[in-house]
């Protein structure tokens, strides 16, 4: 496998072969050229930068440049069967809308984002009295795309209010690459969720609509 | 009446003397001339008619390779012809309409493809059209020639590409009518096009769209040396005419703030404001240069044609007839605007790609950042040429089998 971010190797884990896929906020398309290339999918991403359009074009990802909103709404209900989201939730003006018009557009809903809830993280604000910066959240607070960090339980409560159903949860251990030890990359489902709020980094969420 | 510093359009490309290290230009060209559809085997027109002979004038650059899938159609936009790169002599001060995009190293890479351009039909290049001379009669056709459409002129363009001895495409590509005709061609032949290239084009035109195309028509008719269209024997032509829908049509192809920033209120060779009707600005005296300049080079029944195609092109009317039209395209589709151009602007291009998402085709979409509007297609715009030669590359690359990654 290419070198991919450890929570899309978890995505690209998750989609059924063959299927039809958008991914928001595609960046590079290293996502989407992983999942034609060894699962067959038909993929499309949506970006909005000019570096990720041309590396998505080199791949041969189809991409379309633009907003996340402006690509949401372009499609039809039921359109894909996987809809996307990783690692750019805390990026999105409304994640509201954007989770709910996810899964209007597609059968299914793929979250994954920078779980705010870990310890490093809170150890920085309670004990640095600063804005945490950490190899997933670089930025500085003046200057970072992400706008709207949450953590687990939040996403958990967002979920519930939102009346959708987790199909499946993925804990990340770490953040970057441990392609050798499948034991250092995520931690035991069954884990209680304040434990797994403080312990994974990242998480992977797989969602549909409550029927 | 030339100014200083004129903004870079179509009728200003820069000579193209300097050349870098990397790109160079194709040298020089000539156009050829064939008859591909004559009275045993005339061209079957969409409104009904038949048409014979029909002679198309084009230009290649670079050679069709052994697998004969290296082959790239060009097409050109209202006021085109075949000639788009390279110079016919050494003493041409310009070089053809796509000089900048086509070459070896640029994004239409003559050392990789084989390109073929070709006048359209219709046109007034070497091409069969409204002034060329209808064998019943042995006068030029003027008004006689018959309606055509985008679908007729891609029907031309076929028959040149099978006479080249190309089978298939590896893409056909076009700015603005030349996208239309990218369009029209992969419904017409879906087995024979591995890509589409629709630039600052549009599925339809648009209310607005045919509004212009109008005006622009009746500034021709209404000229008093129109003469029912048949004025080629005259010694005054429409030219008045055809100046003032290409001055209009002119302005449409650039950005209000382009214009502005290179004239601003500038005055033209004067110190005061005329009180009069003399020309005052610079703008004024830029615009009749532009529509002295077509008249020289361009027919006026062309234009009164090629626009009527323009309006009449709507390939995907309603949901059902789009979705039998494109079910069997298997073409990869690049779409691009530019985020200044107002003639078709960007949404017309973004209705062309939720078209083609809603039918599941693979479509690439960009919206470049230029300040050139509509003509930014024909000028020097990097990220439009590192997209479409970044495009082309994958997908000759993904035909011929190659590596799947490129460096």
């Amino acid at each position: 496998m290419a070198e991919l971010r450890i929570d899309l190797e978890v995505i690209a884990n998750m989609v059924v072969p063959g299927s039809r896929i958008l991914d928001l906020g595609c960046g590079d398309g290293a996502l989407l050229e992983h999942l034609i290339q060894h699962k067959n999918v038909q993929g499309y991403g949506v970006e909005i930068s000019h570096e990720g359009v041309h590396a998505c074009i080199r791949r041969g990802v189809p991409v379309y440049h633009g907003d996340i909103d402006e690509g949401l709404s372009e499609h039809p209900n039921d359109h894909f069967d996987y809809v996307i989201l990783s690692h750019t939730l805390q990026t999105v003006h409304r994640p509201r809308f954007v989770i709910k018009e996810m899964l209007r557009i597609g059968k299914m809903g793929i979250v994954s984002f920078p779980n705010f809830g870990h310890w490093s993280i809170r150890s920085h604000l309670a004990f640095g009295g600063r804005m945490p910066r950490t190899p997933i959240l670089p930025f500085a607070w003046y200057d970072t795309p992400n706008i709207h960090m949450c953590t687990i339980l939040d996403f958990h409560e967002l979920c519930q209010e939102m009346n959708l159903k987790i199909v499946q949860t993925v804990y990340l251990a770490s953040s970057g690459h441990h392609p050798e030890n499948p034991l250092k990359r995520q931690f035991a489902k069954w884990l209680p969720l304040p434990v797994a709020n403080f312990l994974a980094p990242m998480a992977v969420f797989l969602l549909e609509e409550s029927t | 009446m030339a100014l200083a510093n004129p903004i870079p359009s179509r009728d200003d490309t820069p000579a193209s003397g300097l050349q870098t290290e990397a790109t160079q230009s194709v040298g020089l060209v000539k156009t050829c001339h064939v008859t591909l559809f004559d009275d045993d085997q005339p061209l079957k027109l969409d409104a009904g008619s038949t048409l014979a002979p029909v002679t198309v004038a084009y230009e290649t650059y670079g050679s069709l390779n052994a697998e004969k899938n290296n082959a790239i159609l060009l097409c050109h936009a209202l006021s085109g012809n075949a000639h788009a790169a390279g110079k016919h002599s050494l003493e041409d001060r310009k070089s053809g309409w796509w000089d900048d995009y086509i070459g070896p190293g640029k994004p239409f890479d003559t050392n990789r493809y084989f390109i073929i351009c070709s006048n359209n039909l219709g046109g007034c290049d070497g091409t069969t059209g409204p002034s060329s001379i209808n064998p019943a009669d042995g006068k030029p056709y003027a008004l006689r020639f018959p309606m055509i459409t985008i679908g007729d002129m891609v029907r031309v363009q076929h028959a040149l590409v099978r006479h080249l001895g190309v089978h298939r495409l590896l893409a056909v590509a076009g700015g603005s009518m030349g996208g239309m005709m990218a369009l029209q061609w992969v419904i017409d032949y879906p087995d024979e096009v591995d890509a589409s290239i629709a630039i600052a084009s549009t599925p339809r035109l648009s209310a607005q769209n045919i509004a212009f195309n109008a005006v622009a028509r009746q500034a021709i008719l209404m000229d008093p040396f129109f003469n029912g269209g048949d004025y080629y024997n005259d010694t005054r032509r429409p030219e008045n005419g055809l100046a003032l829908a290409r001055m209009m049509a002119h302005i449409t192809y650039l950005s209000e703030k382009g214009l502005h920033d290179k004239f601003g209120r500038k005055l033209q060779n004067r110190e005061r404001l005329s009180f009069g009707f003399e020309t005052d600005f610079a703008v004024e005296s830029y615009l009749y240069y532009q529509g002295s300049s077509f008249v020289k080079k361009f027919d006026a029944n062309t234009y009164l044609y090629i626009t009527k195609a323009m309006d009449y092109f709507d390939p995907f009317p309603d949901p059902e007839t789009t979705a039998k039209r494109l079910k069997p395209v298997k073409a990869k589709f690049l779409v691009v605007s530019f985020d200044t151009d107002w003639r078709f602007d960007t949404s017309r291009s973004q209705e062309l790609v939720k078209i083609l998402n809603w039918n599941r085709k693979g479509v690439t979409f960009q919206d470049i950042p230029s300040p050139f509007g509509h003509d930014s297609f024909l000028l020097d715009v990097p990220l439009f040429k590192l997209s479409l030669a970044t495009f082309l590359q994958r997908r000759f690359l993904e035909i011929t089998g190659g590596v799947s990654h490129l460096g």
